[in-house]
């Protein structure tokens, strides 16, 4: 019998706290449906009146561009930081020279920075490798900024393959590409889903390096162009939320589809070790 | 040896020569963006830099005496140390109860996984939104308890300016004073109640994903472990203590890490939801630093601040990563 | 271990070493910047004399202007002045509408700085009139006089006099003023007033006796929201303002008044006195937000600039009063949003054609009236107007004009984040005492008081 009860206790939290945690989006949701007359404070929590699907369209309306220039920076960067990530993981765990651990720190050292100092000494760099303005500079600074902790994370998770494999296939005569085609890089995909995932979403949801580097408003990603929907003063409060939601489905379909396999990617290793 | 010693030693040579050819990009590109720009911010911190025109005029250190003279930098730094524990500290909580609590064949497991793990999906910047409306005093969860029947509760959340502290007359503050840390019975080492409701929209944002973490690391636990120590007529709680968790000491530590980074930078959940709060007790030095910089035109102030940001950081990190190295070299 | 050692420091050191070198060598350019502009010194450039050419050839290119004007009735204006561009500026010029929203201009100030530092400026950007450009741009030398440009125009007999001198440096205008708002406005709840029989406070002791009225009733007296900390910076302004009348309060920003001295004390503990009457939430809400407080009747005023109006008809409320803020009858507390010319801005023809429309006549009453604000000049057309800013126009022409602290005009930048730190200190801890020495040092440091 007190089994029973314990098991409905921890159904119970869980189910408590999922309600904690779906909170926000129900606000989000039910101000999203809104019309502008009905969106006051105090009455946050009231169902709409109805399914008003203005200020959805109108936040379409507004990001749809500006989610195709999302989309046209996110994934080359996170295709980008996979690959090197990948390579540097790899090199610092299977291919250990004096020095590959200071190395590691160095690269690592780099998660730590705030990026809003270095925003001026940024733009002057990427204004020098002719990148400024566009979105590959955004892809670049995605790129080089992602270096530390898609390192991490692949070192972590390749530091789990053991080494007997890859000291077989080194006597074997395996050059280090060929052990990084034939051995490491299939055994890898729980590895890059986990930076897949945490790059897609970091990249996509940032707005200071994307309102820093990108100044023409037709190839901003969406995060500035849902930032400019709110006005300097009077805010349309249930366009602002819808348009939140709309900039945060790619995001979400990315976790919904491939959750399981972050999940399967976390157990691999990918951040257990340390 | 002989022939095939010979070769194989060039192999050698030639792979670790290509292993640090592959590593160099990332080193160069880590070089310039990463210390090239702190060697800028550092060059700055010691100039007088104070209008939208560069000048790099070397002062010394006297930024970082304004700095810390500061009141709004002392109570950032305050801030920042509240902030962090609190937010790390919750996050592993309740990550560490929801992924005990998933990982007994519960039905739907997915699904609360899921739920759980989402608000990471989401930008720092909408969740501040969102937690804005749902903290405030006059709406929000104050007004939830009044839809049920129950009378609204009157909390001020982020608008409550208090800190708690030790007061200089009670007992600990005069214990303290007697051992000669008297000064720690100041509000600027106390607790900014209003950072509290930040610390929740940040829970809310990440412990899914420490949930995911200690998840996966349990499972990685073999079940031979804990079956015999069942044998052994242990409890649950018992082989969660003295099993699971020392087990789970690695995730731990990583997520102290990928956090405590998240927290010392904290700026764009601070700016969308409470801005500096009452007070300046949910101000932060990124937003200190962007406001000082941006607004202020103080740029070598700013640049300070980054490099007292990072001094701190180091000081933090730079031991943890040598003593995980040393001991994977043990290893 | 001891290998992991030896490599670390000089490794570290190395890499610092260089970042530092690096960022040396592009110092070098800068100083070497700072040397030539101080011996150039702020001079005319020679290509003034084209731009009287200009306007007769047609333009072509890109024209970005800069703002934060991204909703609303800012927006609708600014919609309007680029649609009157092709009919003054024949060509195919494009006009880029870079806008960043946010923070009252706090985002786009951050872009804008980093822009113009990495030798990146827009056409024309938006800036405040006063020191706000003055001492973040002029007097650094980012902008181009425009004294050719408003020579021809006849600007000089069109704008009040109060204006050319903030929007000038050495006798230089530098910009263009599109339009006026003014600060020190309390608007207030007509049905919550006849409610309570009360009368619109014209002093701050009438307004005090108001707000008992109110308190014992449960209605919130003044409503406020600053969230973003100008709201309460703009509120101390218009008690200063009402306390030490127009020459006192300009005197804060010369040094001809005394910040320590025992006027500024009571006009600071006369707001300390009004925070007893505001809405314990107000650091949760923005100002339109406690506006919707006065709307709903919860409270009975706010004091706010006049783009509240705005806020009011978006929300179709129109049982709203106004009337200068307690004490400052006969007072203008003004900002206004000026374009200038960037030094190296692209396509300079197009930008100073730009600048026309924005100073003329039919740009400003094309403007105007959906900004919810006044022209900058004198000549618009009253009929134009709602009800508001006709009286508010009526006032333009015959009050004091004082330049608002919290909107860039009465001081510099890194000046005004520091008072603004201070109030914000103050709100929460009330101690006047400690607001007014920081007061006082702030503006010893900004080099103004002695």
């Amino acid at each position: 019998m007190t089994i029973r009860w314990s098991r409905i206790a921890i159904y119970a939290v869980l189910i408590l706290f999922a309600l904690i945690y779906l909170m926000p989006i129900y606000v989000l949701l039910v101000t999203g449906f809104k019309s502008f007359g009905e969106v006051r404070l105090d009455q946050m929590w009231d169902l709409p009146s109805g399914f008003h699907y203005d200020s959805f369209r109108e936040a379409y309306w507004a990001l749809d561009s500006n989610l195709a220039n999302s989309f046209k920076m996110v994934i080359p960067a996170t295709i980008f930081s996979c690959m090197l990530g990948s390579i540097n993981g790899y090199v610092l765990t299977k291919w250990r020279f004096p020095g590959s651990d200071v190395l590691f720190f160095l690269l690592l050292y780099g998660m730590f920075i705030p990026y809003q100092s270095v925003l001026i000494p940024l733009v002057k760099t990427l204004q020098m490798l002719h990148v400024y303005g566009s979105l590959w500079g955004l892809v670049v600074t995605h790129v080089v900024y992602g270096i530390p902790i898609t390192t991490l994370i692949f070192r972590n998770y390749y530091a789990n393959i053991p080494t007997e494999l890859v000291e077989a296939a080194k006597i074997d005569g395996a050059s280090i590409f060929g052990i990084y085609r034939r051995i490491v890089f299939p055994l890898s995909l729980p590895g890059f889903v986990v930076v897949a995932i945490w790059q897609f979403t970091s990249i996509w949801n940032d707005f200071l390096f994307a309102v820093t580097v990108t100044s023409n408003p037709a190839i901003q990603p969406a995060t500035v162009a849902l930032n400019n929907m709110a006005g300097s003063f009077i805010v349309e409060w249930n366009v602002q939320m819808a348009g939140a939601l709309i900039a945060a489905l790619p995001t979400l379909v990315v976790y919904i589809v491939l959750g399981r396999f972050f999940v399967r990617g976390l157990m691999a290793g990918a951040l257990s070790s340390s | 040896m002989g022939n095939i010693g010979r070769r194989l030693l060039r192999n050698i040579i030639s792979e670790q020569a290509a292993a640090v050819l592959l590593i160099i990009p990332s080193l160069v590109a880590v070089g310039v963006f990463v210390y090239g720009f702190i060697g800028w911010s550092a060059v700055v911190s010691v100039s007088e830099w104070d209008t939208v025109r560069p000048d790099y005029t070397f002062v010394g250190l006297d930024n970082f005496r304004d700095l810390f003279h500061n009141f709004r930098f002392q109570i950032d730094i305050r801030n920042t140390v509240v902030f962090t524990v609190l937010f790390v500290g919750s996050c592993l909580v309740i990550g560490f109860v929801l992924a005990s609590l998933l990982d007994r064949h519960i039905v739907g497991e997915g699904l609360f996984r899921s739920i759980y793990l989402f608000p990471m999906a989401v930008s720092f910047i909408v969740t501040g939104v969102v937690w804005r409306w749902l903290l405030a005093p006059r709406a929000g969860v104050n007004i939830l308890s009044s839809k049920i029947g129950a009378p609204s509760l009157g909390y001020g959340w982020y608008t409550d300016p208090s800190v708690t502290y030790i007061h200089a007359d009670s007992r600990l503050g005069e214990a303290l004073h007697t051992i000669g840390l008297g000064f720690f019975a100041d509000p600027n080492f106390g607790l900014p109640l209003a950072m509290i409701s930040v610390v929740i929209a940040a829970t809310w944002q990440m412990s899914g994903f420490v949930m995911v973490m200690y998840l996966a690391g349990l499972r990685a636990i073999p079940e031979e472990l804990r079956d015999a120590a069942r044998v052994d007529g242990a409890s649950e709680m018992q082989i969660l203590r003295n099993i699971s968790l020392p087990l789970l000491r690695p995730v731990t530590l990583s997520a102290i890490i990928i956090l405590g980074h998240q927290s010392l930078k904290i700026f764009d959940l601070v700016i969308s939801m409470t801005r500096r709060g009452p007070g300046f007790a949910t101000d932060v030095p990124a937003l200190f630093m962007f406001e000082t910089t941006f607004q202020g035109n103080h740029f070598s102030h700013g640049a300070g601040i980054s490099i007292v940001m990072l001094v701190a950081v180091s000081v933090l990190v730079i031991p943890y990563l040598f003593w995980s190295l040393r001991r994977e070299a043990r290893l | 271990m001891r290998r992991t050692f030896k490599f670390l420091l000089p490794a570290a050191i190395a890499l610092t070493a260089l970042g530092v070198l690096a960022s040396a060598c592009g110092g070098g350019t800068s100083s070497s910047d700072k040397t030539a502009t101080a011996a150039a010194g702020v001079k005319t450039p020679a290509k003034t004399v084209s731009a009287a050419a200009a306007t007769s050839a047609p333009l072509s290119g890109k024209l970005e202007i800069f703002s934060w004007w991204t909703t609303g009735g800012e927006a609708a204006g600014l919609k309007e002045l680029f649609n009157l561009y092709p009919a003054t500026c024949p060509g195919t010029v494009e006009i880029v509408n870079a806008t960043v929203a946010g923070g009252g201009g706090a985002n786009a100030r951050q872009v804008l700085t980093t822009r113009m530092l990495g030798n990146d400026p827009p056409g024309s950007f938006q800036v405040h009139m006063g020191h706000e450009l003055t001492d973040t741009w002029v007097t650094t030398d980012y902008m181009e006089p425009l004294d050719t440009l408003f020579a021809q125009q006849g600007w000089s007999s069109v704008f009040p006099k109060g204006v050319l001198d903030i929007v000038s440096y050495q006798g230089k205008p530098y910009a263009v003023p599109v339009n006026i708002h003014r600060a020190n406005v309390l608007w207030y709840n007509k049905t919550v007033f006849t409610a309570n029989n009360l009368q619109v406070p014209k002093t701050l002791d009438e307004f005090f006796t108001a707000a008992d009225v109110l308190k014992a009733k449960g209605i919130t007296p003044l409503a406020l929201g600053d969230v973003d900390a100008f709201a309460s910076v703009q509120l101390m302004e218009t008690v200063l303002l009402g306390t030490l009348g127009a020459d006192g309060y300009n005197g804060l920003w010369t040094g001809a008044t005394d910040w320590n001295s025992t006027k500024v004390t009571d006009a600071l503990n006369a707001y300390k006195k009004m925070l007893g009457y505001v809405n314990s939430d107000h650091s949760s809400l923005s100002w339109d937000q406690a506006n919707d407080l006065v709307i709903s009747g919860k409270a009975a005023m706010t004091v706010m600039g006049d783009w509240l109006e705005g806020d009011n008809k978006a929300k179709k409320f129109t049982d709203y009063g106004w009337a200068p803020s307690p004490g400052t009858a006969g007072v203008y507390d003004a900002l206004s949003d000026t374009f200038g010319l960037p030094k190296k801005a692209p396509n300079r023809d197009a930008v100073l054609c730009w600048l026309k429309v924005v100073g003329s006549k039919k740009g400003q009453e094309a403007f105007n009236p959906l900004k919810g604000s006044i022209c900058a000049r004198t000549d618009c057309d009253p009929a134009l107007f709602d009800e508001y800013l006709q009286s508010a126009m009526k006032d333009w022409k015959q009050d004091t004009i004082v330049p608002s602290l919290a909107h860039g005009a009465a001081v510099k930048q890194g000046w005004a984040t520091e008072i603004s730190d201070a109030v914000t200190a103050f709100v929460a801890d009330k101690n006047a005492g400690t607001l007014q020495s920081r007061l006082a040092s702030s503006c010893k440091t900004a080099g103004v008081c002695k």
